[in-house]
């Protein structure tokens, strides 16, 4: 089974679902640490890809990225935009002419990702940022491919590191942007832009093998 | 909250059209993206500086363009950072085929989309050059946070970095001046109030009516320390003493002071911050050969204020001195 071009699309949308639904969290977790914006501008810059939807229709995968990419960072501003617009222009260069993707593919366009947002914003793992839901998701489909696990339960495996990585960002000190002020009185509180990426990583699970 | 404003979603595209109907003579206002530029733009032969922030700080940037300063700022929404596409086109309005600046403030968000922009501009073939200015000693630089905050040191860059480009100096040598203002100035801030951003309409921070914050950023972000309220003697105190052991400022020295308002604060009160800073500079022997007193990197509605000083040479001197002309300075024209 490979991951289709209609797949990315209805992923896309799930995934602008997810924010919405939790729009309010991600406020909430962002006005502990920063600015309180979050979860409106992922709001906003998903809200922006929606509506350009019907105009990726017929574009290969890697143009689709790349596209959602520029959308995200003209639309969001702030430090999201850059790093999220990052995560998807790079998964765009890895993915360039493709309609359809394997595990494989899909596994190293999110490693590309990844590695553009560690670069973009100078972190690593441990630093409190999306970077601690991110990675252990790219792990975990590493490990999946090597072990020839089925798309299906690979996604998902995926999608419980996220999630595993969002909850213990709690116990660590931010490190990077605005949270990096707060220092210690941010422990406690989970990261929103690994919350953000747990959302990412679960809507893929949720539209490939669901048909 | 009560703002003379229209709606809290307008509130910059409705002050950029108050300042296109304003500075004519000055300045290009262009929407979508949003960007001021300057009116003769571009100059043949000449940098092009571009710089821009969130909104909320006026003056700063926009109020900058002009001659002998910028060519072109990026307002962003209030207290957010501008976004790439605004920066591209105005680093493209005001190429001149002699390179661009990008002079940016030292928060996550203004370095992250100013680095896309520069990547996007080169890859059209601009070449683009960055200075980041990080003169907030309230900030501890150290590998736990993303380092200091970019304040008042980022006026007096493009002030002389301003200077220099007029002048026709190539985008290296302008890079150089620039590097050397940030390199030689330092500030720190306070705030008596907080401010409230247009769409949140509830103060950012709250400050009891006996306290205040020392060592304040420009959006609110916590302070060093929240300390009770003192006389304007002992608060210009707790401000000057990091700033001068910071670079250090020695006796002998000839600084540029610069006290500037966070929006909210009256001139008077500024002279009294102004006079506190004079006395302990000459108790230092540090000599203050240039000054400048007045709300130029504000806060919205934030009572408070910061210093900067400014190590000076004849160099920094005679560029400091050279003749301005934008909405918000303007001498020796």
């Amino acid at each position: 089974m490979t991951i289709t071009r209609e797949h990315i699309l209805k992923w896309l949308d799930a995934y602008a679902h997810a924010v919405n639904a939790h729009a309010d969290e991600l406020n909430r977790l962002d006005a502990m640490l920063g600015d309180g914006d979050f979860g409106a501008s992922m709001q906003r810059g998903l809200g922006a890809v929606q509506s350009k939807m019907p105009s990726m229709a017929e574009q290969d995968i890697g143009a689709i990225f790349k596209i959602v990419g520029m959308i995200l960072v003209n639309t969001m501003g702030g430090t999201s935009g850059p790093l999220l617009g990052t995560l998807f222009i790079q998964m765009g260069g890895k993915t360039q002419g493709k309609t359809e993707l394997s595990l494989r593919d899909w596994t190293e366009a999110l490693q590309a990702g990844v590695d553009g947002v560690m670069a973009r914003g100078k972190a690593q793992v441990g630093d409190k940022t999306m970077l601690d839901a991110f990675v252990p998701a790219v792990e975990a489909l590493q490990a999946a491919v090597a072990q020839g696990v089925p798309v299906v339960a690979a996604l998902q495996r995926a999608a419980d590191a996220a999630k595993f990585g969002r909850d213990e960002t709690a116990r660590l000190i931010a490190r990077k942007g605005r949270a990096s002020y707060v220092g210690e009185r941010g422990v406690g509180s989970i990261d929103p832009g690994a919350a953000n990426a747990y959302l990412f990583v679960q809507a893929m699970a949720s539209v490939v093998g669901v048909e | 909250m009560k703002k003379l404003i229209n709606k809290p979603e307008s509130v910059v595209v409705e002050a950029m059209r108050g300042i296109e109907a304003a500075h004519r003579d000055l300045v290009r206002v262009h929407y979508d993206p949003n960007y001021i530029v300057r009116a003769d733009a571009p100059i043949p032969g000449k940098v092009g500086l571009v710089s821009g922030g969130g909104s909320g700080h006026e003056p700063m940037h926009v109020g900058f363009v002009g001659l002998g300063m910028l060519d072109a700022a990026c307002p962003g929404p209030v207290f957010t950072s501008p976004t790439p596409d605004q920066m591209l086109e105005a680093s493209k309005a005001v190429n001149a085929g002699a390179g661009v600046l990008h002079i940016v403030k030292n928060y996550t968000g203004d370095t992250m989309n100013f680095e896309m922009a520069a990547e996007l501009a080169r890859m059209e073939g601009l070449e683009v050059a960055q200075v980041i200015t990080a003169d907030d000693v309230a900030v501890q630089d150290s590998l736990y946070t993303v380092g200091r905050r970019g304040v008042g040191v980022t006026v007096l860059v493009e002030k002389i970095a301003g200077a220099a480009a007029e002048q026709k100096r190539s985008l290296s040598e302008v890079v150089a001046i620039a590097r050397k203002v940030t390199a030689q100035g330092r500030s720190m801030g306070m705030a008596l109030t907080s401010c409230t951003v247009p769409h949140r309409g509830e103060p950012t921070f709250s400050l009891g009516e006996d306290e205040i914050e020392i060592g304040i950023g420009i959006h609110g972000e916590p302070g060093r320390r929240r300390v009770p309220m003192a006389s304007a003697r002992d608060i210009v105190g707790m401000l000057a003493e990091p700033v001068i052991k910071d670079l250090p400022f020695k006796s002998g020295d000839e600084v540029l002071a610069f006290v500037n308002g966070m929006g909210g604060t009256p001139q008077i009160e500024l002279y009294i911050v102004y006079n506190e800073l004079a006395r302990i500079l000459d108790g230092c022997g540090v000599k203050i050969t240039r000054n400048l007193i007045g709300n130029y990197i504000t806060s919205l509605e934030m009572q408070g204020c910061s210093i900067t000083l400014l190590k000076l040479d004849d160099e920094l001197t005679r560029l400091w001195d050279a003749p301005v002309k934008t909405a918000a300075l303007r001498w020796g024209i």
